[in-house]
């Protein structure tokens, strides 16, 4: 084998194929499969446990157990996994005895990938010959709509696992412009099996919040509960429906917790909002953060619980004013050499 | 096996490659038809018979004679194991030139050419791999109308090339080359159809000459 002494960037840039043959070969593989295996007795047997039923969890607790880290990152721990996961898959050897590779596109550089073209658009070519027969015998073309909605094509990181090759956007994009094309035909129904390889169920994320329904205590009052968080403050409010507009916080009435008008101004903002300002009383408990967190998490919590007493598009209105938005807003970092999250040292010219 | 060998090479037409095709079927897939007056490359001159309302006619009797010669060789290679690549980048007979391939058993390339594809094989595929033994081009040229890499690359490596060549290709380095149509669809689906018979008829032979030869 020739050894190049001075290499450039472009010899670097091998196929992933080409690197097989030098790395892993069949033996070595087979031999860290064995050594695994009796790996895996010893250290049963070290642990106590029966060798034969000793499953992976049992080897990583072990492992954990024996080794034990603090490091960070969970893959700079110390691990015993099958060799099948440890060594990427690479291919073999291309080529049999006499030199003549396996594969008919061996030539081109990316097999798999251009093999895999060459088989979408033979289906491509198929579909099209059969479309025409059910036009010359005059028969409907499309039997039913297939649904694209609750599906995605493969990314690009996926096709190469599946490939085993580097691919670029390019190729990638050219590919999925193909199956696009091989789907929107009429006909593509008897192709269907051969698209499902390279489309993946997306679960369809309709996260509809549920709003509760009213819960009736033992004097028949209808009330409802909420929860809220600001800052570093978090409140849950209980709304009573037929009161008198009283307001009541960790059992101290608001005139005596919020002193500051404010405050209690944002803890009557959602009953003004709705024109409900003496129809409803409110029990609150809160917890943590200062003065103006804790109405704010007050705020939040009592908006969620009058959800439940008012209809579907005031509940929007509310969405739209703001009221049923956890602020996310937190206390910023400060940064070294900064002396605090903004501000920077006092420059000074000498 | 050296009998194997040399037997075939003692008669002018061993695989009967002149049956396979007539003066009439080149010219009913339209192999005559070459592009127009200002096209045309300079070394291509001898080839052309004539020119008619501007448009290049090739001169099929000297295409007969090229043809023979280029499916005799080509079944040559293929009774000897040889390794057949055939090159296209005509977008349009890309699937046709694979396919025609894969029936043979021999390899295809029409796809984008990498630079060291034939000079730096064995970085790119590896060490120890074997090249292709003969080039088939089913058009010399590439999407941009210049002449395919692979024609210089293969002169480079020793490797013969068959070639088809148009009016406005340049035949030089082509050590068989087949003046013909190479745009026509009719016209590449002859010569697909011709080179995979040649060289299925080639490879059963050869293996019928192994069957003999293991009797005895």
């Amino acid at each position: 084998t020739l050894r190049l002494v001075c290499t450039t960037t472009a010899v670097q840039r091998k196929n992933v194929g080409a690197s097989g043959p030098e790395k892993y070969t069949e033996a070595f593989i087979k031999k860290q499969i064995e050594e695994f295996n009796l790996g895996k007795r010893h250290l049963a047997n070290m642990m106590g446990e029966d060798p034969e039923t000793f499953t992976q969890e049992d080897i990583d607790r072990a492992i954990a157990y024996l080794f034990p880290s603090g490091l960070f990152d969970k893959q700079a721990r110390p691990m015993m996994k099958h060799p099948t996961e440890v060594f990427p898959e690479q291919r073999k050897i291309q080529w049999g005895e006499d030199g003549r590779p396996f594969h008919f596109l061996f030539y081109t550089g990316k097999q798999s990938y251009y093999s895999l073209m060459h088989e979408t658009y033979e289906k491509l070519l198929n579909v099209q010959k059969h479309q025409d027969q059910l036009i010359a015998q005059d028969l409907p073309l499309q039997k039913e709509k297939r649904n694209l909605a609750g599906s995605r094509w493969l990314t690009k990181i996926e096709l190469e696992e599946m490939l085993l090759e580097k691919l670029s956007d390019d190729e990638y994009s050219r590919f999925i412009q193909l199956l696009q094309k091989l789907a929107a035909l009429p006909c593509a129904d008897i192709e269907e099996t051969y698209i499902q390889k390279f489309s993946k169920e997306v679960p369809v994320q309709l996260q509809k919040v549920v709003i509760e329904p009213l819960q009736y205590d033992e004097r028949g009052v209808a009330f409802s509960t909420g929860e809220g968080k600001r800052k570093t403050a978090s409140a849950t409010a209980v709304v009573y429906d037929n009161g008198t507009g009283k307001i009541t916080v960790n059992g101290i009435d608001i005139l005596h917790y919020f002193p500051v008008l404010q405050d209690r101004e944002q803890l009557l903002f959602p009953f003004q909002f709705l024109g409900r300002i003496g129809k409803h009383d409110m029990v609150c408990t809160v917890s943590g953060g200062g003065r103006s967190a804790q109405a704010g998490a007050i705020r939040l919590a009592s908006a969620k619980a009058l959800r439940s007493f008012v209809t579907e598009k005031e509940v929007e209105f509310m969405r739209q004013a703001g009221l049923l938005t956890v602020d996310p807003r937190v206390k910023e970092r400060k940064k070294p050499g900064q002396e605090g999250p903004r501000r920077k040292f006092t420059w000074k010219k000498r | 096996d050296d009998k194997l060998l040399t037997e075939p090479l003692s008669h002018p037409d061993f695989f009967s490659v002149k049956e396979l095709f007539t003066l009439k079927d080149l010219f009913d897939a339209r192999v005559h038809l070459g592009h127009k007056k200002g096209c045309r490359h300079r070394f291509m001159e001898p080839y052309i018979f004539g020119c008619r309302l501007d448009q290049d006619i090739i001169d099929l009797d000297q295409t007969m004679q090229h043809l023979q010669l280029a499916l005799n060789f080509t079944a040559h290679v293929a009774y000897r194991g040889g390794i057949i690549l055939f090159v296209s980048r005509k977008r349009q007979f890309c699937h046709l030139v694979e396919s025609t391939a894969r029936a043979c058993g021999e390899y295809a390339h029409t796809r984008y050419w990498q630079g060291g594809l034939l000079t730096n094989a064995h970085v790119q595929f590896g060490p120890g791999v074997r090249l292709p033994d003969l080039l088939v081009f089913l058009s010399t040229l590439n999407n941009a109308f210049e002449q395919h890499v692979a024609i210089r690359d293969a002169a480079k490596m020793n490797i013969p090339t068959v070639g088809v060549v148009d009016t406005n290709c340049n035949p030089c380095l082509i050590s068989y080359p087949i003046p013909g149509n190479d745009d026509s669809p009719a016209a590449v689906e002859l010569y697909c159809k011709l080179f995979r018979m040649t060289i299925i008829r080639a490879k059963d032979k050869r293996r019928q000459s192994e069957a003999i030869e293991e009797l005895r």
